[in-house]
């Protein structure tokens, strides 16, 4: 019952005019991001978190997580009439979206999209609300060893998980964490590489400098040199009769739907994880539960609700480590939690405890979120069309001058510029010879707590590693972290044996 | 791409014993009382990336990953040019900055890309042109009071701040 009372007091907060507001332009703002190719959710926070230093940290979450959640509604946009997925969390959505285009029947995948996402979001809601003051209060107990062994579980997520080139993955996580260390040392105060003796590094490098380096400029050059062809924008015939026609016809989804969400929810809760495999995993285990499985692909509605319902419920099942842990669970919610850092909010369990209004306003405008979002993505549809005619070399411009200027923003230095500038065309560079970028991103938020938790624990055990596989929850964690690290091991001996058993089969076949 | 993906790794190996050496301008080892000493987060992180350099390297000679297989080039001279002239024009909007200032690089960034990159007609260049500074200067600098740089043009901007701020 507490949780409802806590629930209805964050309403009030996320009811309130200018919150109400902010939810709406971000939702709309988000929506419009998430449907231009090769933007999502990740660029839009990135890009756009500079300008949320107006508005207290409460509204600042809350347009941005509604960034985050139109972004998801507005990926499928992109997919369906271009067929180039708008971000990577709505490749899935093009397998069917596509070929329903192609038939003409583009409104009845927008529409299904659209309210699959809605579903997705709503269950998904429900279940962080249940789920995350419990984990919230178990994370209290954490300790400095506790912490740096979650940290450590992150990333064993991306080399287990993530499905990139091993070595690569781990340079990037590492170099995240080292470009974090640039600065002061924060436990003896004096400064550490500080290349060339330049000044602008003494206050560090923020980790929006990278965020918005990579996945804006980064991004938009990949894009351009990925999207050079002309790009093909289906016709889509939208009136209120066909969208009750449609909406009719999503009765029969409703058990994709519900699998959808609860396996975008579950995986997005893993910090390598999120939405994109997410959404991938819920499409193949839609056909493989359905009845007729050859119709997937060939434009099946089914299709289309499946990835859609979970990239949404893998959208706030990745803000709940985030808020309970301090771990974010993609790279959006890293951004968001770095944000948490620069309002003077302390990310960690103590936020359930200290910061109440802040947590279940942002848990209520979810909600107030998810209602605007499906509203406006079905009455934008026709706009939507017409901005995907943009030509690119109209957006990438202004996206450029964007980032340029919401780069320079947080620290007013232009030091900070030139190195999302290096940022930008490096990672693109690395990006091309598939180096992951998001483990960087994640490691330059976590660094700053990783190293002091790891020093404060060692500090205490006077140099002894075992502090952190002695204490009975570290112990664990720690376990897994070391499971997930060895994960690649066991898969290239499985492959191997299975290899060599290939060819003894085939040596006695033969 | 085989070549590229080499010389990454080289590269990237360079700079990651770069990283280690300047690491130890602080102390890498264990200090008395306060435990790691300040280099040594950064030192044994940047090991870490030298030795993941090595392995990729080691890969790259076994021809393991894609890339190191790939007889493609890493740039076709089409992508080259067009990623080369987006990238110079940046840098150059970026250092004219520090000159002319923020109003006075994005009119001539957008002049660049949207009539000579994306070939535009003039009303809609000039439209961004003019359209894109007078926006940023109400968002930012009216609306939430970050000024931004403006080189040798700052004085033209006085009587805006007596009438706006």
């Amino acid at each position: 019952m507490e949780i409802i009372q806590l629930l209805l007091d964050g309403f009030l907060v996320a009811l309130e005019p200018t919150n109400l507001f902010l939810v709406i332009i971000g939702c709309a703002v988000g929506l419009f991001i998430g449907a231009m190719p090769g933007l999502g959710s990740v660029n839009g926070v990135a890009i756009l978190l500079p300008v949320t230093f107006i508005v207290p940290p409460t509204s600042a979450i809350i347009f941005l997580a509604a960034i985050y959640y139109g972004a998801m509604y507005g990926g499928a946009v992109s997919s369906i009439m271009l067929g180039i997925p708008g971000a990577s969390t709505a490749v899935a959505t093009t397998f069917d979206g596509r070929p329903l285009a192609v038939q003409g029947k583009a409104d009845m995948a927008l529409v299904a999209a659209a309210v699959a996402s809605f579903a997705g979001g709503t269950i998904s809601v429900i279940l962080f609300t249940a789920f995350a003051p419990p984990l919230a209060h178990v994370a209290l107990a954490f300790g400095s060893a506790e912490e740096f062994a979650l940290m450590l579980l992150a990333f064993g997520t991306f080399i287990g998980l993530g499905g990139d080139d091993i070595p690569k993955t781990i340079f990037s996580i590492l170099i995240g964490l080292v470009l974090s260390a640039v600065g002061l040392d924060v436990l003896s105060g004096q400064p550490r590489l500080i290349f060339g003796d330049i000044p602008g590094f003494f206050h560090g490098i923020n980790f929006l400098v990278l965020a918005i380096g990579i996945y804006g400029i980064g991004e938009i050059l990949w894009t351009i040199e990925s999207s050079r062809g002309e790009v093909q924008v289906s016709q889509a015939v939208v009136t209120v009769r066909r969208i009750i026609d449609s909406l009719k016809q999503m009765g029969k989804s409703i058990k994709t739907v519900i699998m959808g969400s609860f396996v975008g929810y579950f995986v997005g809760l893993l910090p390598a994880a999120g939405a994109t495999p997410g959404s991938i995993m819920a499409y193949g285990f839609a056909k493989t539960m359905s009845k007729d499985p050859d119709s997937y692909g060939k434009g099946n509605v089914d299709g289309v609700a499946a990835p859609e319902s979970a990239n949404n419920a893998a959208s706030t099942g990745s803000m709940l480590p985030m808020l309970t842990l301090g771990i974010p669970g993609s790279p959006t919610t890293a951004i968001l939690l770095g944000g948490m850092v620069i309002w003077g909010l302390e990310p960690g369990p103590r936020l359930f405890v200290d910061q109440t209004e802040f947590v279940w306003g942002l848990i209520a405008s979810l909600y107030v979120a998810n209602f605007f979002s499906v509203v406006l993505n079905v009455a934008f549809i026709p706009l939507f069309i017409w901005v995907l005619k943009l030509p690119f070399t109209i957006l990438a411009p202004v996206i450029f001058v964007l980032c340029v200027v919401g780069g320079y923003a947080p620290t007013q230095d232009m030091h900070d510029v030139w190195l999302m500038l290096i940022f930008g065309v490096v990672g693109y560079l690395m990006r091309k010879l598939d180096y992951p970028m998001a483990p960087m991103v994640l490691a330059i938020v976590l660094g700053p707590l990783a190293e002091s938790s790891l020093r404060q624990a060692l500090l205490q055990s006077e140099g002894s590693l075992m502090v952190f596989i002695e204490r009975p929850i570290s112990g664990p964690i720690m376990g897994v972290a070391l499971l997930l690290f060895l994960l690649p091991v066991f898969k290239a001996i499985k492959a191997k044996l299975t290899n060599s058993k290939g060819e003894v089969n085939a040596a006695s076949g033969g | 791409m085989r070549r590229a993906e080499l010389i990454m790794a080289i590269v990237l190996a360079i700079f990651s014993a770069y990283l280690m050496w300047k690491s130890t301008e602080l102390p890498i080892g264990w200090i008395p009382e306060e435990g790691p000493g300040g280099g040594a987060f950064p030192f044994w992180l940047s090991t870490g990336m030298l030795l993941s350099c090595l392995w990729i390297i080691w890969r790259w000679f076994r021809r393991v990953t894609p890339q190191s297989r790939s007889n493609l080039p890493y740039f076709d001279s089409q992508s080259a040019t067009l990623i080369g002239l987006v990238a110079v024009a940046l840098t150059a909007m970026i250092g004219s900055i520090h000159w002319i200032g923020v109003y006075g690089a994005i009119p001539f960034f957008f002049i660049f890309y949207m009539k000579f990159i994306g070939r535009h007609s003039w009303l809609q260049t000039s439209a961004f042109a003019i359209g894109a500074p007078v926006v940023t200067f109400f968002f930012f600098e009216i609306m939430l009071h970050i000024t931004l740089p403006k080189g040798e043009t700052e004085p033209l901007f006085y009587p805006l701040y007596d009438l706006f701020l």
